[in-house]
């Protein structure tokens, strides 16, 4: 038998982005990408503190980061910061109850106010800028 | 389509799916398909209905992965020739498709879901006018069936949440002009499993079959909570 006495969907029933909407996706991008800056945050301090090792120090970390691996992280990093951002404006706005719709008298088939055509609008934006800042960012640290 | 369908039941006694092969027509129901097996082929079928049509809101459960109603949900509708219903997630299991609402109710009594209804001094009735009933009369349309907690991400987490039924209902009193009880409701849901747990992903208003837009709901009342909307 189940020991999942409250039949909990769990995390992957969380993550799972497949079945409500590009709206779950937005919000499954949103907790990955608030992660993994979080982590390029902590490992972005302990890089920049090699400064306190004087030049030779900053010099030897620069080194070992200037590979093609270091580079896609860092294109990687490029795409959750604008993502994370524009969507967290727009998120951070329907928290406030700003654009969710008005209430109405509803009709069927029900069209849920709330997940309106200028929240998917600013979803979709947020992922087509990421993509456009990675982009640049490859041609930049690439070179190409 | 087809005239028949095969449908897949999840058991609780197996934790596997018990198939069978359903004659179906354009207006026939999942829920309808589900009878028709515990009719016809195997009575042990654990399924709880009432209405039949979309208002007690006894027949939740998962078809095709996603938290419906099985009486408001035509085979027609279903694109797809295997039906597979499951009990709804984030409720404990009673049997099969069965689920216990327990704590969806506990959650729903904690926000206070009535009023004083003690009349304004100045009259011997409450007045409205159809604007003010407009601010909350879609979140009066909530049938307690659950599709929107067991749609819910933070629901599939943490059970302890306030959940995005009472959510909705909280504000559905909030918005009401005759309420007297605000602070009291928003102290309840002022709390961290409360109201702030919201992370305005959508899922209950997508699977909500009344049109209520628990999101919508919550997103207004946390807009209230922080003085950015009447
Ligand atoms: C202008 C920049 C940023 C904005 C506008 C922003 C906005 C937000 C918002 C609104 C949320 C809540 C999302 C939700 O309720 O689901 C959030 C979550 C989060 N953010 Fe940011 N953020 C920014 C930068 C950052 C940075 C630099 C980091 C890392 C150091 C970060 C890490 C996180 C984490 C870990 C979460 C929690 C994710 C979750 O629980 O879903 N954010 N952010
Ligand atoms: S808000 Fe909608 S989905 Fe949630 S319990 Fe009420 S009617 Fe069901
Ligand atoms: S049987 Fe009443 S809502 Fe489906």
């Amino acid at each position: 038998m189940d020991t999942n006495k409250d039949n909990r969907e769990g995390i992957g029933g969380m993550a799972n982005p497949g079945r409500y909407g590009i709206e779950r996706v937005a919000y499954w991008l949103m907790r990955l990408s608030g992660l993994g800056l979080l982590v390029y945050f902590i490992a972005h301090i302990y890089e920049t503190s090699s400064i306190l090792r004087g030049e030779v120090g900053w010099n030897e970390l620069m080194a070992m980061t200037d590979t093609p691996e270091f580079h896609i992280v860092l294109i990687i990093v490029i795409g959750m910061c604008v993502f994370h951002t524009v969507n967290g404006i727009r998120v951070m706005l329907g928290h406030g109850g700003v654009g969710v719709g008005r209430p109405t008298r509803p009709d069927y088939p029900y069209a849920p106010a709330s997940q309106n055509t200028r929240h998917k609008i600013a979803i979709y934006s947020a992922i087509v800028l990421a993509a456009i800042a990675m982009v640049y960012g490859s041609t930049v640290l690439f070179g190409v | 389509m087809n005239n028949t369908i095969k449908l897949r039941v999840k058991r609780s006694a197996t934790d596997d799916f018990d198939e069978f092969t359903i004659p179906v027509q354009k207006w026939t129901t999942v829920l309808e398909c589900i009878l028709h097996a515990k009719h016809q082929f195997d009575h042990s079928i654990a399924v709880r209905y009432s209405c039949r049509q979309a208002t007690c809101g006894s027949c939740g459960m998962k078809i095709n992965g996603k938290p419906s109603l099985a009486c408001f949900t035509k085979v027609s509708e279903i694109d797809s020739d295997t039906i597979t219903v499951e009990p709804m997630s984030n409720f404990p299991i009673i049997r099969d498709l069965a689920v216990k609402f327990d704590r969806l109710f506990e959650n729903h009594r904690k926000v206070m879901p009535y009023m004083d209804n003690t009349p304004p001094e100045s009259s011997r009735m409450h007045i409205q006018s159809p604007a003010e009933l407009d601010k909350f009369i879609q979140f009066a349309n909530c049938i307690k069936c659950g599709l929107c907690n067991s749609a819910c991400p933070t629901m599939a987490t943490d059970t302890s949440f306030t959940g995005p039924q009472a959510l909705a209902q909280a504000y559905r009193y909030v918005a009401d002009s005759r309420d007297k009880d605000k602070d009291k409701r928003l102290r309840i849901i002022d709390d961290s499993h409360g109201i702030w747990r919201c992370h305005f992903a959508g899922s209950c208003s997508q699977v909500c079959p009344k049109g209520v837009d628990p999101a919508m709901g919550i997103q207004l009342l946390r807009g209230y909570m922080l003085g950015l909307s009447d």
